[in-house]
């Protein structure tokens, strides 16, 4: 029978917690950049214009369809060699993330974006208003509410997938479990704690999704139709 | 400027043609709309009433001929590769010409994430950037006018399509347009919600705005229109008061149109 002994790793909490911090840093700077820079690749596929939407059709499709791996290994070991700058485990962290995350939102907007009415368009430019101010005012704040669910299935996935960033030695929650395990010699109860972090910090994201959905949809329409 | 102001056209379609693809929907519509006219456009399904009226507010862009707004023609000319002659449009001058000329919608197409009042004052803050006190002033008028102050903070999934349509009337009556297309206005509604609605253009009638009306009550349509547009073929078949187009018309094409809508009533 195994003795569970959670004492050495509640004495070395403060390991785990800068972990998670770190993980949060990473999940919290990929969807501070990646959701504008995805809107920007939306509305860049949208133009039509060659120039734009063509880069950015292939920006998105090469993200969407490489693993986040070997992303990571890419912008960590060769990115620095192409244009010799020193990446740290972070920046090249936050730069995988960030765009890869770019590339997902930049679907999802385009998706919301389409799947908004043409009436919807054709009332905002009979009352005179330009196309830029139809999208922003008119267009763009029904389809973020329509893709708010999108979003938080994105925001929960990318917390786990950030778990990559271990391999490129980023002090992250799952980093840090490992070297507490390994200097506790307890890697089950240091695990199990680690995974109680990840589902008490996701668990309360989804929880709050689904309010946030429920008021949207009080407040008039609803999120998704 | 040029003669007696009252006498000069609002609106002048010279040589109207829309086509889709192979579909020629329109073939050549001629009209002049005078200050104060009420047009009401009948014609039977496919007969291009709404692209006619899509036309004059530049929602299409007409495939020929040309459109005069108070004498002035939107559009330039231009000259092809070939030698002919085609007109183009600047989306900036389609822009501030879509302010003057208010549409209303058979799907009402309100902005279902802003309340009653919000939508009303939508082009009033965003086009005509007025301060909002000044817009929240001026769509309570508006409100006012089609009876629907008291719903100004609801949100059009909260209203009947009645007050949807009335709350579209008075997003369009906000910007002050010199001309009111309906496109349809009451077809989307139960029949009980359909009187309230015409009530409200009567009443804008009333008051002597030019307006064009798509309609499928002809009933309707002999009270509202000072003239009647009958539209098949792509072209103005048949026009005339109502009283000439609807109970005396000349044309077969209008007898056979008018024959099979026998359910209205005077
Ligand atoms: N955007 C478009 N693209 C292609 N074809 C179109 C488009 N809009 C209209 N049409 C075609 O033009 C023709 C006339 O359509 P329109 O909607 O103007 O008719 P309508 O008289 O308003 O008919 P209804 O009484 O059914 O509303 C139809 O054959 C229609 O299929
Ligand atoms: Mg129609």
């Amino acid at each position: 029978m195994y003795q569970w002994d959670f004492a050495p790793v509640l004495a070395n909490f403060d390991l785990l917690a800068l972990g998670l911090l770190n993980t949060f840093a990473v999940t919290g700077t990929a969807l501070a950049f990646g959701v504008p820079l995805g809107l920007a690749l939306a509305l860049a596929r949208l133009t039509g214009k060659p120039l734009l939407a063509w880069p950015a059709g292939l920006l998105i499709e090469v993200f969407r369809t490489t693993p986040p791996l070997v992303q990571l290994f890419w912008f960590f070991f060769a990115l620095p060699i192409l244009i010799r700058v020193e990446m740290t485990p972070f920046m090249a962290a936050a730069a995988t993330f960030s765009i890869q995350s770019a590339a997902f939102f930049a679907e999802v907007f385009r998706g919301g974006i389409v799947s908004i009415e043409r009436g919807q368009w054709e009332a905002g430019r009979a009352i005179g208003m330009t196309h830029s101010q139809a999208m922003r005012r008119i267009i763009l704040p029904q389809a973020v509410k329509r893709m708010i669910p999108a979003f938080m299935e994105r925001a929960i996935e990318l917390m786990k997938t950030t778990t990559l960033v271990a391999v490129v030695s980023y002090a992250d929650l799952l980093y840090q479990a490992n070297e507490l395990a390994q200097k506790t010699f307890r890697p089950l109860e240091v695990l199990t704690v680690a995974a109680l972090l990840y589902f008490v910090c996701i668990f309360a994201v989804s929880l709050a999704s689904r309010a946030l959905e429920r008021r949207l949809a009080v407040s008039g329409e609803t999120t998704v139709r | 400027m040029n003669g007696n102001p009252d006498m000069r056209a609002l609106l002048r379609v010279g040589g109207l043609e829309k086509r889709f693809g192979e579909n020629a929907v329109l073939r050549g519509i001629d009209l002049e709309v005078t200050a104060g006219d009420r047009i009401a456009i009948i014609g039977a399904s496919g007969s291009g009433k709404s692209t006619l009226l899509r036309c004059l507010n530049f929602m299409e862009l007409p495939t020929a001929g040309r459109i005069e707004l108070d004498g002035v023609a939107v559009g330039s000319e231009r000259r092809r590769g070939d030698g002919s002659i085609e007109r183009v449009y600047a989306e900036a001058e389609l822009t501030r010409l879509r302010r003057r000329i208010g549409m209303v919608f058979q799907q009402f197409n309100l902005f279902p994430h802003m309340t009653a009042i919000g939508n009303v004052m939508e082009g009033l803050r965003t086009v005509l950037r007025r301060p909002a006190a000044e817009a929240r002033a001026r769509a309570l008028v508006e409100l006012t006018r089609v009876g629907l102050a008291d719903k100004a903070e609801e949100y059009p999934a909260r209203l009947s399509g009645g007050q949807k349509q009335r709350v579209a009337i008075a997003r369009a009556l906000a910007l002050d347009p010199e001309i009111l297309l309906f496109d349809e206005p009451t077809s989307s509604l139960d029949p009980e919600l359909v009187g309230e609605v015409l009530a409200v253009i009567r009443s804008l009638a009333e008051e002597g705005r030019t307006m064009l009306l798509v309609t499928h009550e002809l009933g309707f349509a002999y009270h509202f229109a000072s003239r009647v547009l009958f539209l098949a073929d792509g072209v103005i078949h048949e026009q005339g008061s109502p009283e000439e187009v609807l109970k005396h018309p000349r044309e077969a094409r209008t007898q056979a149109f008018l024959a099979r809508h026998r359910a209205f009533s005077f």
